[in-house]
């Protein structure tokens, strides 16, 4: 099997530590080839990688038109647990990533720059604080840099809650009924980028769109990087050519090359059956079989797990992780968790519940005000379908030998007390 | 009296943020309000035509009924593209997360 290599486009020069500003400007240097900012990222066709895969010369127009005292807000909250991508980021190179933040700043026109980096990474914290510092000395005249730590909540990278966070100390997210929506601190509109995206745009700004397009596919050019988590030797951190096929990302984290499934996207994504990984990674060949690339994770999943049980871990803490605004979302997940776990218990309550399951599932999706309950749907959908044989072995009361080995695969933190939930 | 031609189309939208799920929008508009099991309402996003007077007045009384002030009726003229105003929190509200 071929590993696959990450490329030296983000990580160029990447060692354990992170790039001081001058070795930075050393390994990225300007070409010289860009005319124009807003140009070449129009030509470049650089997707958000947060997610959603939004276009961001269409967040730039968008934001272009807008009024007021603009904000940049960089997010670097790495809100899924298996994921590992932004901190990787921005302790490898954070200049890259504030980089492509000041050309955002000055095609949008803000004049203030955000960075929100959770709390519950310190490390990560101290090395941004360190870029900030080492900027602030070359006093580069340029928008203003603030850190900001939230804590740490699945929901708290969202972007609404993000921008709620920073305008009022609540990392809740909002009622947008009207997309896109501009949101707001205080009065001033806010862009909200993913650190990866703010990194490319760094790439962007100083190498020109048609180097950026050498790699990817058409509509979604470039690299991505990805975070190949679960059961594997080596959880890695890479950053790949999109297209590049799923097994070779798998072999270079050292998985095993017949796996169960593959989680992808994250746990509000959907799984890969084993005998697809040779499918190439990239959305174009992921639509087909409803997936997506995500936020860029890759969780394995060995044969001898079972997935019914990883599914019902993951569902009851993405349930706990709910902000708890939204009767469907505070209500609803909670009782798709429990679900979940009667099908693991098996028995005629378990064959009650699958029925169950679906109905609840097509009542709550899309009825949260952000896009959480929708992503444990998709998640439950998928598991449904992808453990089928799993299911109906619980069903008849003879669940598979890794329902009875106390072994996990996923990475599910561990539930908190409501009570010391913190969202500000 | 006169007839009065509506052209156009409706929907009514509910903040799931702001609604308690006291369940007076199903008595009210029944016709375009089903209650799920945990009693928090569940509308249609297909545009209703504002001709449908009985709809409409439903949908109005919902609008003004609902003690949490959580539903607007938007007004919208292709079923496509929903585009109204963005509804602000009013600031007496308070927004912190109910006990589960
Ligand atoms: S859908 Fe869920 S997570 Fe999103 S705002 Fe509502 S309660 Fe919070
Ligand atoms: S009347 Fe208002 S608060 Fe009550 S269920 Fe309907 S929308 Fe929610």
């Amino acid at each position: 099997m071929i590993e696959a290599r990450t490329l030296p486009r983000l990580f160029a020069g990447a060692t354990n530590r992170p790039l001081s500003l001058e070795a930075h400007e050393e390994m990225f240097r300007p070409a010289g080839n860009v005319a124009s900012l807003l140009d070449e990222l129009d030509a470049s066709g650089l997707v958000g990688r947060g997610g959603a895969a939004f276009p961001t010369t269409r967040k730039v127009q968008l934001l272009r038109n807008q009024r007021g005292h603009k904000y940049v807000v960089v997010n670097g909250m790495e809100g899924e647990p298996a994921a590992h991508k932004d901190n990787r980021l921005l302790s490898t190179n954070p200049h890259l990533v504030l980089d492509g933040a000041e050309m955002l700043a000055t095609m949008i026109g803000a004049s203030r720059i955000a960075i929100c980096v959770a709390r519950d990474n310190p490390t990560v914290v101290h090395h941004v604080e360190q870029a900030i510092h080492e900027r602030a000395r070359r006093n580069l005249r340029g928008p203003g840099i603030d850190l900001h730590t939230p804590p740490w909540r699945y929901v708290a990278g969202e972007e609404s809650a993000l921008v709620h966070w920073l305008d009022d100390n609540e990392s809740l997210p909002q009622y947008r009924p009207d997309r896109p929506h501009i949101l707001r601190i205080g009065r001033g509109p806010a862009m909200v980028d993913n650190a990866e995206t703010c990194a490319n745009v760094g790439l962007i700004g100083r190498y020109g769109a048609q180097w950026f397009r050498a790699l990817g596919t058409h509509d979604h050019p470039g690299s991505v990087v990805v975070s190949v988590t679960g059961a594997v030797t080596r959880p890695n951190v890479l950053e790949v050519n999109l297209g590049t096929p799923i097994s070779s990302l798998l072999a270079s984290a050292g998985a095993d090359p017949a796996p169960q499934a593959v989680l992808l996207g994250g746990y509000g994504g959907a799984w890969l059956r084993g005998d697809q990984i040779n499918t190439p990674y990239c959305n174009e060949a992921l639509a087909p079989l409803s997936l997506s690339v995500g936020a860029g994770v890759a969780a394995v999943l060995p044969r001898q797990a079972c997935g019914i049980i990883e599914a019902h871990r993951v569902v009851r803490w993405m349930a706990h992780e709910s902000a708890r605004q939204c009767g469907p979302c505070a209500f609803g997940l909670p009782a798709l968790a429990e679900d979940l776990l009667a099908v693991v218990r098996g028995g005629r309550d378990g064959v009650a519940a699958i029925a169950r399951l679906q109905d609840r599932c097509n009542v709550i999706e899309g009825r949260g005000a952000c896009r959480h309950p929708d992503g444990v749907v998709r998640f439950v959908r998928s598991s449904i379908d992808v453990f089928a044989a799993d299911i109906d072995n619980h069903l008849r009361g003879a669940p598979c030998a890794g329902a009875r080995s106390s072994q996990r695969y996923l990475t599910v933190p561990a539930l908190e007390h409501e009570e010391d939930l913190i969202w500000e | 009296m006169g007839v009065i031609r509506r052209a156009g189309m409706f929907i009514l939208q509910v903040n799931p943020i702001l609604c308690d799920g006291f369940g007076h929008c199903a008595e009210l508009a029944p016709e375009l309000v089903h209650l799920d099991e945990w009693g928090y309402p569940i509308i249609s996003h297909d545009p209703v035509p504002l001709a449908d007077i009985g709809s409409y007045e439903s949908a109005r009384y919902a609008e003004r009924g609902c003690p949490r002030q959580a539903l607007h009726v938007a007004k919208v003229n292709a079923p496509a593209p929903i585009t109204n105003v963005a509804m602000p929190l009013p600031s007496s509200v308070s927004r912190k997360r109910r006990p589960l």
